[in-house]
């Protein structure tokens, strides 16, 4: 026998302003199963919740229903005081008077009874409540970090700081990222190695990371805090264990043509090789695409060719017939750090909506580089000692001109957005510039200076004010070859001409877009992504480190363009939730799942073809012989989202969500019926 | 008279009607200026246009020629990073700069077209030589290249007379409606 | 192989050569041209600068015309026209409004805007395949006639045979319009050596070859200059308008920009024609202003 309490809450005048709050109450007292309805103030308050639990002690209720603002606001707050006061929390709900009533009404008569008729509904509902149990799941808790640049450094060194285990995986023999490549960071003009590689080694020596470079995420399983991850480790034809990484076998490779990626082209390296000095772990890796041995074999050589650097080594730690190899990793939450490319200045891109800039030559005209490019010209440790110089000819431009905004806000190339970064660096590029050539001329062709961070705005002043650099606002129609030098056909909107001049070279400042395979990535984690390719986070101000898949997060620029501090930020900002997830030994989760009834399911799994989260298993009845007596489905509670899309399709009526079942709905439905006394005079029974 | 008042022509709206395109997307990075071959002659170039267009200055724009130095040769549109189509809009512009006042074009620009026109109208086909001539009594040119006249007649590169179609009543046809303003509902 | 061909105003007059070398290297790749009967004048810059409407019915009329010939693709060799017919294919595809007008201004309900339009630059580039064979058969056949091989060309495109590329490259893509190179496959299948030159797309000055000469000049200038410091022996151009801007008042530019030129402008066709075998007096050449025996005789 039901035993229903109702509390009518004025929320202030926030309803009862528009709702006759009393009446409310003295009409549902009159309907069957309600032992007990008042009106009162503010519900919410600890006198309010009180009341209730005064109310459960002293009536026996069997049951609460709240009619006041939305549950999103307060339904954790009543079901606490309930449980308070010894009752189930799944037997207190609330009713929406507020937001769905009086806040949207002027009308006082019909407010107060819809107002009765929203409660009413609940009352009904609650009526026919089981008593739910949170589900507990077991977490593993460690965590895996995708992409090991300087987001997925700082989240991978948060955690383990943290006291939980961290694997990490980068996709290229060494961790760093793209900062790695920087000669020296806005607005401080740090030199970017001096600053990242004592946070690399921290990351390689640390007793909890467990490093795994030169890998790819292959596959994932399971859902958030058991996740099984299978990681392919690319062989680099090296035996990791017995390499000491002295170098030898890079001093007597005898190819020292192939272009190395890490200085973008612009300098050479040998077959076997270690992307860059500092890179950690120091061990080389062998490119089996130009390495002579390698390719002797697939040509089907008799005789192996070179082997110069086994027989180099001392250590024998060279390792030709090493294949690929693919581990297993289980954890429980996953961060995606993966960071980000720049748009091709060429004709070929990494995504077919984008287009290139013919205008400015698809890349051929020499001397016509990226910023990454210039970026390895500056740096000391690049292909040309730190010296800015052109890389047909080899000498010093005396005329640099930057085009800003190449790819970024430019949606007839198929990119809508401002890359946020590129004000700042080529600001940046010009101071550099001047202070190694003096006497050279930066010129910026510019639409906008974006300089919005903490000394952002002084930095990109200093470039203009002190260094010289002269800051044209227009954009440039095309760029041409001149002989030696480039032409470049650009506007002064300020002064209203054009501008023609020379370069003898220019730096385009192209976009921020996510790495190839991102979108692989994510479909093997199921998490969304935009017509970019940038991660989708759960909310885009108040969840920005969440993704819609529980369990994992996101960090840093595979996300949306940002720069080195906010990526920061955000990775620290994702560990933090990493370890507040690992804070207990199990997860907690709402029981609004849903539940398959094995007597009445046919198995013709509708239900797991539309699940959006993939939440539906199978399971086999047997009996104790175990023959397979069916198949039927089974929904997995710790995936389950309580969408009730299962529920809404399913043919045999075998599954439903706890606490919203068929029956309660339906008798919410049916309660449309009652309209209670003394009303408008348009009700009484139907 | 301030830059910023006057919506009373509401030209923005005009040619938002006439040809979908909104002068609001232009963010005046000046590239179409920067490739347009006429830019240095015009006093108005392209990206001055689209901003006197989007403020409705609409005197400012047919008080100028800069509209009919346009060669049309559609580099501004090609090359516009915010997908605008500044080609188009000056297309109109010139339209509506007639309808307002026939007469008003550059002398020799505006007798170019009248006379190629007026050939299209009487022949079908534009009948050069009556196309040259008709333009140099507009203008008043009569010795403008008048001693190549020989050489091109000797090359044969001139018809000494028209050839007509024999479609011409249709042509007059198309002519007359075309012509029509109210026709073509240009404010 | 047959083509619908729509030769426009120019290419009976001043563009002369152009038609008379398309007519002559047509049979020899094996194409013949079906000319629109009664076709009219596309209306070029003059209509589409003031009047839309008329712009589109113009070139629409001659689109009709070909449907009722039973014309399924038309070759507009002078990139005006071409840009106008396509201009009016991709006008009437796209805006239902003006499609029912401009149907209504012809009086031609049943027109359903179906054919194609080709420049000659297409065309002849999807046949370089056998004008090169052509070329290896006439060098081997005779070492004495006009000779193309390895003269240096520069490649004029000029601004309408790639702008604007939503309507020349719809609906298929058959070039780069920033970086096009198309004339340059059909001049290598000729033997000629393409050079690499800045002012390939640049507008020479179109429609204002009698109003604005000045504006021609300044334009013209730049583009043969380059021509030059790029190393070319001649120009080709597929537009008789820029031919007339090039080569008829190559004399003018000399004299109000400064500058001293001597470079030929050929059409496509006429060097196509030559490394067929056709001599200079059956492509028009004679016609030519700036004198094209030089350059033909000087490369090996």
């Amino acid at each position: 026998m039901s035993r229903i309490g109702v509390f009518v809450c004025h929320c202030g005048e926030n309803i009862a302003r528009t709702v006759d709050c009393a009446a409310v109450a003295k009409r549902l007292a009159e309907l069957p199963g309600v032992a007990h309805s008042v009106d009162y103030k503010y519900m919410c308050s600890d006198p309010g919740q009180a009341l209730i639990k005064q109310a459960i002690a002293e009536k026996g209720l069997t049951g609460v229903v709240v009619a006041a603002c939305s549950p999103h606001m307060h339904e954790k707050t009543f079901r606490r005081a309930v449980s308070g006061a010894g009752m189930n929390p799944h037997f207190c709900e609330m009713a929406n008077i507020r937001e769905h009533c009086s806040w949207i009404h002027e009308d006082r008569v019909k407010a107060t009874d819809k107002a009765t008729q929203l409660a009413s509904f609940i009352v009904e509902k609650v009526k026919r409540n089981r008593p739910l149990q949170p589900i507990h799941i077991p977490i593993e808790r460690r965590a895996l970090v995708i992409g090991g640049g300087i987001a997925g450094i700082q989240a991978s060194l948060d955690i383990a700081d943290g006291n939980r285990e961290v694997v990490l995986v980068e996709k290229e023999p060494s961790i760093g990222g793209h900062m790695s490549q920087l000669s020296e960071t806005f607005p401080t003009l740090d030199c970017s190695q001096c600053i990242l590689t004592p946070r690399m080694v921290e990351t390689y020596q640390h007793e909890r990371i467990r490093l795994h470079t030169y890998s790819e995420v292959e596959s994932v399983e399971g859902y958030i805090g058991n996740f099984t991850v299978r990681i392919r480790k690319k062989s680099r034809s090296i035996d990791e264990e017995k390499c000491n990484g002295c170098g030898a076998c890079i001093q007597a490779c005898p190819n020292r043509k192939s272009p190395n990626e890490f200085d973008t082209g612009l300098g050479k390296r040998t077959s076997v090789y270690v992307p860059f000095p500092q890179a950690v772990p120091n061990i080389p890796v062998i490119d089996r695409a130009s390495c002579l041995f390698f390719r002797g074999r697939a040509k089907g050589a008799k005789k192996d060719v070179c082997k110069k650097c086994e027989a180099a080594c001392g250590k024998g730690a060279i390792a030709f017939d090493r294949e690929d190899r693919i581990i297993e990793e289980k954890v429980g939450a996953i961060i995606i750090a993966t960071g980000y490319q720049l748009y091709s200045i060429g004709k070929e891109q990494a995504n077919s909506a984008f287009k290139g800039y013919g205008e400015y030559g698809y890349g051929t005209i020499p001397d016509v580089i990226d910023g990454l490019q210039f970026e390895r010209l500056a740096s000391a440790s690049g292909p040309t000692a730190g010296k800015i110089l052109r890389p047909s000819d080899g000498k010093e431009p005396k005329r640099i001109i930057f085009l800003q905004c190449i790819g970024s806000r430019d949606p007839a190339k198929g990119i809508q957005f401002c890359s946020k970064i590129c004000c700042m660096y080529v600001a940046k590029h010009t101071m550099l510039y001047k202070h190694k050539v003096h006497g050279g001329q930066a010129t910026v062709f510019f639409m906008d200076i974006r300089a919005a961070g903490k000394g952002y705005d002084e930095f990109s002043r200093r470039a203009i004010e002190e260094d010289g650099a002269r800051y044209i606002r227009g954009r440039v129609s095309k760029l041409e070859r001149d002989g030696e030098a480039i032409k470049v056909y650009g506007y002064d909107t300020l002064n209203g001409a054009p501008v023609v001049m020379d370069a003898d070279m220019v730096v385009l400042a192209t976009a921020m877009v996510p790495q190839t395979g991102i979108s692989t990535l994510a479909q093997k984690l199921s998490v969304s992504y935009d017509r970019y390719g940038f991660i989708n986070e759960a909310h885009p101000k108040l969840r920005p480190v969440e993704t819609n898949t529980a369990g994992i997060f996101v960090a840093g620029a595979c996300q949306a363009p940002r720069d080195i501090p906010d990526s920061v930020s955000m990775a620290s900002a994702a560990a933090a939730k990493v370890l507040g997830l690992f804070s207990n030994e199990k997860l907690e989760r709402e029981p609004s799942v849903a539940v398959v009834n094995r007597e009445l399911c046919t198995g013709c799994f509708h239900c797991q073809r539309v699940c959006p989260y993939g939440a539906i298993d199978r399971f086999e009845v047997k009996d104790r012989k175990d023959t397979l007596l069916k198949t039927v489905a089974e929904v997995n509670k710790g995936i389950c989202q309580g969408c009730g899309t299962c529920q809404a399709t399913c043919p045999s009526k075998s599954v439903e969500l706890e606490g919203f079942t068929d029956e309660q709905v339906f008798a919410e439905i049916n309660a449309l019926e009652w309209t209670g006394q003394g009303n408008s005079g348009e009700g009484g029974r139907r | 008279m301030t830059h910023t008042e006057s919506k009373k022509d509401n030209l923005s709206a005009a040619i938002r009607g006439l040809t979908g395109e909104n002068v609001a997307r232009c963010y005046q990075c000046g590239k179409c200026s920067a490739g347009c071959p006429m830019s240095q002659e015009m006093k108005l170039k392209p990206h001055d246009l689209m901003r006197l267009a989007s403020f409705d200055q609409a005197d400012r724009i047919f008080g100028d020629e800069s509209i009919w130095l346009c060669l049309t040769c559609e580099t501004c549109s090609a090359r516009c990073p915010n997908g605008c189509d500044p080609a188009r809009v000056i297309d109109t512009l010139r339209e509506m700069a007639l309808a307002r006042d026939p007469s008003r074009w550059p002398r020799a620009i505006g007798a170019f077209h009248a006379e190629f026109l007026k050939q299209v109208k009487n022949h079908g086909r534009v009948f050069e030589l009556g196309l040259i001539l008709g333009f140099k009594l507009r203008t008043g040119r009569l010795f403008d290249d008048a001693l190549s006249g020989p050489g091109v007649f000797a090359r044969g590169k001139l018809a000494l007379q028209p050839h007509r179609i024999s479609g011409i009543d249709e042509m007059r046809k198309i002519f007359e409606k075309c012509e029509n303003v109210e026709n073509r509902d240009l404010s | 192989m047959k083509i619908g061909y729509y030769p426009g105003c120019s290419l009976s007059s001043t563009g002369r050569e152009y038609n008379e070398s398309l007519q002559v290297i047509a049979p020899l790749l094996g194409v013949t041209l079906q000319e629109i009967e009664d076709w009219n004048c596309c209306g070029a810059s003059s209509a589409h600068a003031t009047n839309r409407q008329l712009s589109l019915a113009l070139a629409a009329r001659n689109l009709a015309l070909a449907e009722t010939q039973a014309i399924p693709e038309v070759l507009a060799p002078c990139a005006a026209c071409y840009n106008r017919l396509a201009s009016a294919r991709h006008a009437l595809a796209k805006d239902t409004r003006a499609f029912e007008k401009t149907r209504e201004v012809l009086e031609r309900p049943e027109f359903s805007n179906s054919v194609r339009v080709k420049t000659s630059v297409e065309w002849l580039r999807d046949l370089a395949p056998v004008i090169q064979k052509k070329a290896e058969e006439t060098a081997s056949r005779s070492a004495t006639s006009p000779s193309v091989k390895g003269l240096k060309v520069a490649c004029y495109y000029g601004c309408l045979l790639v702008r604007p590329p939503e309507v020349t490259q719809w609906p298929t893509q058959w070039d780069d319009p920033e970086d096009p190179s198309s004339m340059e496959t059909v001049v290598r299948a000729t033997g000629a050596e393409p050079v690499r030159w800045n002012r390939r797309l640049d507008c020479c000055g179109a429609g204002f070859s009698l109003s604005r000469l000045d504006s021609v000049a300044r334009l013209g200038r730049e583009i043969l200059q380059e021509a030059k410091k790029a190393g070319a022996q001649a120009l080709v151009v597929a537009c008789p308008l820029c031919h007339v801007n090039l080569d008829f008042r190559q004399q003018a530019i000399a004299r109000k920009a400064g500058g001293e030129f001597d470079l030929p402008v050929f059409y496509i066709t006429e060097l196509v024609g030559l490394a067929l075998g056709a001599s200079q007096a059956q492509l028009g050449l004679n016609r030519h202003y700036v004198r094209t025996d030089s350059v033909l005789e000087r490369s090996p």
